[in-house]
């Protein structure tokens, strides 16, 4: 990927030698001015914020989003391409520096709006307070799934389109010709009746003076060349042969390394350390007490390490030194029960009356499911290369949030905003955990009190320690039934409600349903974590839809077909993965099948999954994945995505679980916080719809269904349902009742 | 004074024996093709061939490899025409997501095709089950493999420059 200078960063507002830079398709009002000097080289022409042409026909992407395995640099590259009729093989990118103006307001608008779709008369009004809202949040976010919907589909085809505009205007005025008389291809403006052909650099200047349309007309599906295609991500070659630049392989002269450990149980301080253990220790240059963690700089990575190990630190109580696991989930129930006994649930949805449905039922279903505390693990740990020097701060690390990484920085070490230089590198994983800051801030922490940069690496079990974890969580259920088995009535109570909203809602015809929940705090941190909320609820709601069918007597894809009568978009969904999947035909001995469906960030997704249980031994063999996001930009690139989160839901959903132990996570590493592997890792196909209907995201929706399909399977295989994650904990080797080992 | 050979090349170092091998060549070599994932040779991320075999170089000191033949991902194949046919397969998968584990899958996969021209998927799962990928990239490895190692039938197997 293609990198901005810290030179152009620093001379904001001196224009780079001939670079022209116009006035803003996206929204009235010279943005492109701002961004200029970091964006383009010398003879580039910046026509939005987005784009710029250099001489030589390069059409370059200017990308707000930062690159975590999701392809996102390639996909919204080609949705800008696709509206300009850009030649793809001469077709670059370049990730955004972390700049206000490049704050996500299209994100902002689409979560705060539910993206709709406004008057035209109202979106320069609209435009301009989200983007001084987002400003103002330092939003430059990687996350949600949001980046092709929203700045895909407001920021990236837009600019394409409009820039496209431009061109062809700058060019019928300069061949004298009527603009309706070109076409644009290839990167090229044809004028077929004369002959001429020319490329888009011979007019960007001129272009670039122009008026570009706040609303362009964006192409259909159907006039798509470059969407919809499998171009080859931007990233891969850099990823096969050592070069890709992530953010603990930054190197600078006289660098030195620091390692931290922070406070076993969350959020107590320092209450002594004892520097005079390790200050004879080879390569120690400085013990740093940040207040809840404790910091050793050394020569290199293994000598503060070895000195943290050895280092005497004596934390402070935080009067949480006591919390066990069990505790929580205590903790969960009395407060689900309060909620019930005060009257005060908090509704998530209501619709009907779930009493009177209740009442004149056939008969009644009750479940409680329960899931654990999940950490990210991603494969690069948390690292963050921090230098103080010449009254700025810059900083190499890789993150989802750039810009709030920025803001965070320039709070804690009282810096202005422009004073912090972000380099965002290529991200080791993110899954929601590089949005946030918490490393970066030490590592700038750290180098304020050096002259030297500092490259700051947690350990494996530092990460696995300090994480911000996808919350524990209960759910209740009760059901009613007609004589026909159909649920007339869906009652569901859980605790601890994050994002996004709809999670636990579902698809079905059900004329009764109240859903809510109760707060309970635990002092366990919170986050982001691939799917978020979903991906609780989707093995909430789909292994109790499964129980319903199995209490109705009715086949579980059959029954859940008949529930979507309403919805046909999610029928062909679960219809392509059941069919492709074979759904009938009989599978072998001590094999089970098993279906679910769910939709998160506007995408639905029906996987179907088969099981091999032998000996208690659980073996997902394989994976059918039906995906409707509207329209797959790039559907390898779907596929992947899919891929990567029905691994990522199985790992979870077989194996994770992080526990608190006197107030401090259980697990440290990959032994005892295990990750599927290769050999246990099933054949997966994927099948996209591409319906036409609103876009949704791909980074998430493969994950949240994962985990009912595998229990659903397993039920289907043993006869035993499991309501407990992770699978592990239950002994499936015996005959009879279900059984769970929990020790 | 320790002396590694590193992918054809000869360094001098003046570092702690006990020091483990990633470390030095990370931070010594300044070859960050290697990554840290784990540090107890659990994931794989880290692994590098030792006289042609892959080993977990978070766990092994450097004393250990002093004097052997060291390769890392940077000498296995660089450039359009200097890729292995492992990392050619790789680009055509389109296996890397995130590609943080990549270089150590790549190591383990060469090894593997070098010792076992045409590994069943028993094989495959043996050989590369102690990589973790965490974007899950299992199916698309297993083509690569198969894919590198239908390549390498077809030239022979002297396709680009590793020598490890």
């Amino acid at each position: 990927m293609g990198k901005w200078t810290r030179r152009a960063f620093i001379t904001t507002g001196v224009l780079a030698g001939g670079a022209v830079v116009i006035g803003v398709a996206i929204r009235p009002g010279n943005r492109a001015g701002k961004v200029a000097p970091l964006i383009a080289g010398e003879d580039d022409t910046v026509f939005n914020v987005w784009v710029k042409i250099s001489p030589d026909n390069t059409v370059t992407a200017i990308i707000p989003h930062a690159e975590m395995g999701q392809g996102v640099h390639t996909t919204l590259a080609m949705m800008l391409a696709e509206e300009m009729d850009a030649d793809w093989n001469h077709v670059s990118m370049i990730e955004a520096p972390a700049h206000t103006e490049y704050a996500n307001y299209a994100l902002a608008k689409g979560y705060t709006a539910g993206d709709i779709d406004f008057p035209a008369f109202l979106v320069d009004t609209i435009d301009g307070i989200f983007l001084t809202a987002t400003q103002m949040m330092s939003l430059q976010i990687t996350g949600g799934s949001t980046s092709v919907p929203t700045t895909g589909q407001h920021a990236m085809r837009v600019a394409g389109a409009a820039a496209k505009a431009v061109l062809l205007q700058a060019a019928a005025e300069s061949w004298n010709v009527p603009s309706e008389e070109l076409t644009a291809k290839n990167s090229h403006i044809i004028h077929q009746d004369s002959g001429r052909r020319a490329p888009y650099a011979d007019f960007a200047r001129q272009a670039a003076e122009l008026s570009q349309p706040v609303k362009p007309i964006l192409k259909s599906p159907h006039e798509f060349t470059i969407l919809g295609t499998d171009v080859q991500k931007f990233d891969v070659p850099a990823k096969v042969d050592g070069s890709a630049s992530f953010g603990i392989d930054a190197q600078l002269p006289g660098m030195k390394y620091a390692t931290v450990k922070a406070s076993p149980v969350f959020g107590a301080n320092v209450k002594s350390v004892d520097e005079s253990s390790v200050q004879d220790m080879p390569g120690v240059r400085k013990v740093i007490n940040l207040g809840t963690a404790v910091a050793i700089i050394a020569d290199g990575y293994w000598q503060a390490r070895q000195a943290l190990v050895k280092i005497d630190v004596v934390f402070e109580e935080s009067g949480n030194e006591t919390v066990e696991q069990s505790d929580i989930f205590e903790q969960f129930t009395n407060d689900m029960d309060t909620a019930i006994a005060n009257g005060d649930e908090i509704v998530d949805f209501e619709t009907g009356d779930v009493n009177a449905a209740m009442a004149s039922a056939t008969r009644t279903v009750a479940a409680e499911y329960r899931v654990p505390y999940l950490s990210h693990a991603t494969m690069e740990p948390m690292n963050c290369t921090a230098w103080v020097h010449d009254d700025i701060c810059e900083l190499w690390t890789g993150t989802q949030n750039p810009l709030g990484f920025a803001a965070e920085v320039a709070d804690v070490l009282d810096m202005n905003l422009e004073d912090v230089v972000l380099h965002n590198q290529y991200l080791g994983g993110g899954f929601g955990r590089r949005a946030f800051p918490d490393y970066a801030i030490q590592a700038a922490r750290l180098a304020a009190e050096v002259h030297y940069p500092v490259k700051l690496i947690w350990s494996r079990e530092e990460d696995m320690r300090h994480d911000h974890y996808r919350q524990a969580s209960i759910s209740r259920f009760q059901a009613a039934l007609d004589g026909a088995g159909k649920p007339t009535a869906w009652v569901n109570q859980y605790v601890e409600k994050h994002d996004p909203r709809e999670a636990p809602y579902i698809p079905y015809g059900i004329d009764n349903q109240f859903i809510h929940f109760a707060e309970s705090k635990t002092h366990v941190p919170w986050g982001f974590w691939r799917s978020v909320d979903h991906s609780l609820h989707a093995f909430f709601t789909e292994s109790f839809i499964d129980e319903l069918a199995f209490e109705a007597g009715q086949d579980p894809y059959q029954y859940r077909r008949d529930l979507l009568e309403n919805t046909p978009r999610f029928q062909k969904v679960l219809d392509l993965a059941a069919e492709k999947s074979s759904w009938d035909t009989p599978l072998p001995e001590n094999w089970g099948r098993g279906i679910a469906i769910h939709r998160s960030f506007g995408t639905i997704v029906a996987q179907v999954v088969e099981v091999e249980v032998t000996a208690g031994k659980v073996r997902p063999r394989r994976a059918i994945c039906a995906v409707d996001a509207g329209f797959a930009m790039h559907p390898d690139g779907m596929k992947a995505q899919m891929e990567s989160g029905i691994v990522y839901g199985l790992t979870a959903a077989l194996y994770s679980d992080i526990t608190i132990h006197r107030g401090a996570v259980a697990q440290s590493n990959f032994h005892d916080y295990p990750m599927l592997r290769m050999n246990e890792s099933p054949d997966i196909e994927t099948y996209i719809i591409n319906s036409g209907e609103k876009i949704g995201g791909a980074g998430e929706p493969g994950t949240p269904a994962i985990a009912p399909a595998l229990v659903n399977a397993i039920f289907n295989a043993t006869g035993k349902r499991i309501r407990e994650l992770p699978v592990k904990h239950y002994d499936l080797s015996s005959e009879g009742l279900e059984s769970k080992d929990v020790a | 004074m320790i002396t590694l050979h590193i992918n054809g090349q000869t360094h001098e170092l003046d570092v702690d024996p006990e020091t483990p091998l990633l470390w030095v060549i990370r931070e010594q070599a300044g070859l960050t093709g290697t990554k840290f994932g784990c540090g107890i040779a659990q994931c794989g991320a880290c692994t590098v061939h030792l006289n042609g075999q892959p080993i977990r170089s978070c766990v092994t000191p450097v004393q250990a490899a002093a004097s052997q033949q060291i390769t890392t991902i940077e000498g296995i194949g660089r450039g359009d025409a200097g890729l292995h046919a492992v990392q050619r397969a790789w680009i055509d998968e389109q296996v890397p997501q995130c590609g943080y584990c990549q270089s150590g899958q790549i190591m383990a996969a060469v090894a593997l095709l070098e010792q076992n021209p045409a590994p069943s998927d028993a094989d495959i799962d043996a050989a590369m089950s102690g990589n973790i990928c965490r974007c899950g990239t299992y199916s698309r490895i297993r083509r690569g493999i198969k894919r590198a190692a239908t390549a390498l039938a077809g030239s022979s197997g002297t396709e680009g420059p590793h020598n490890g």
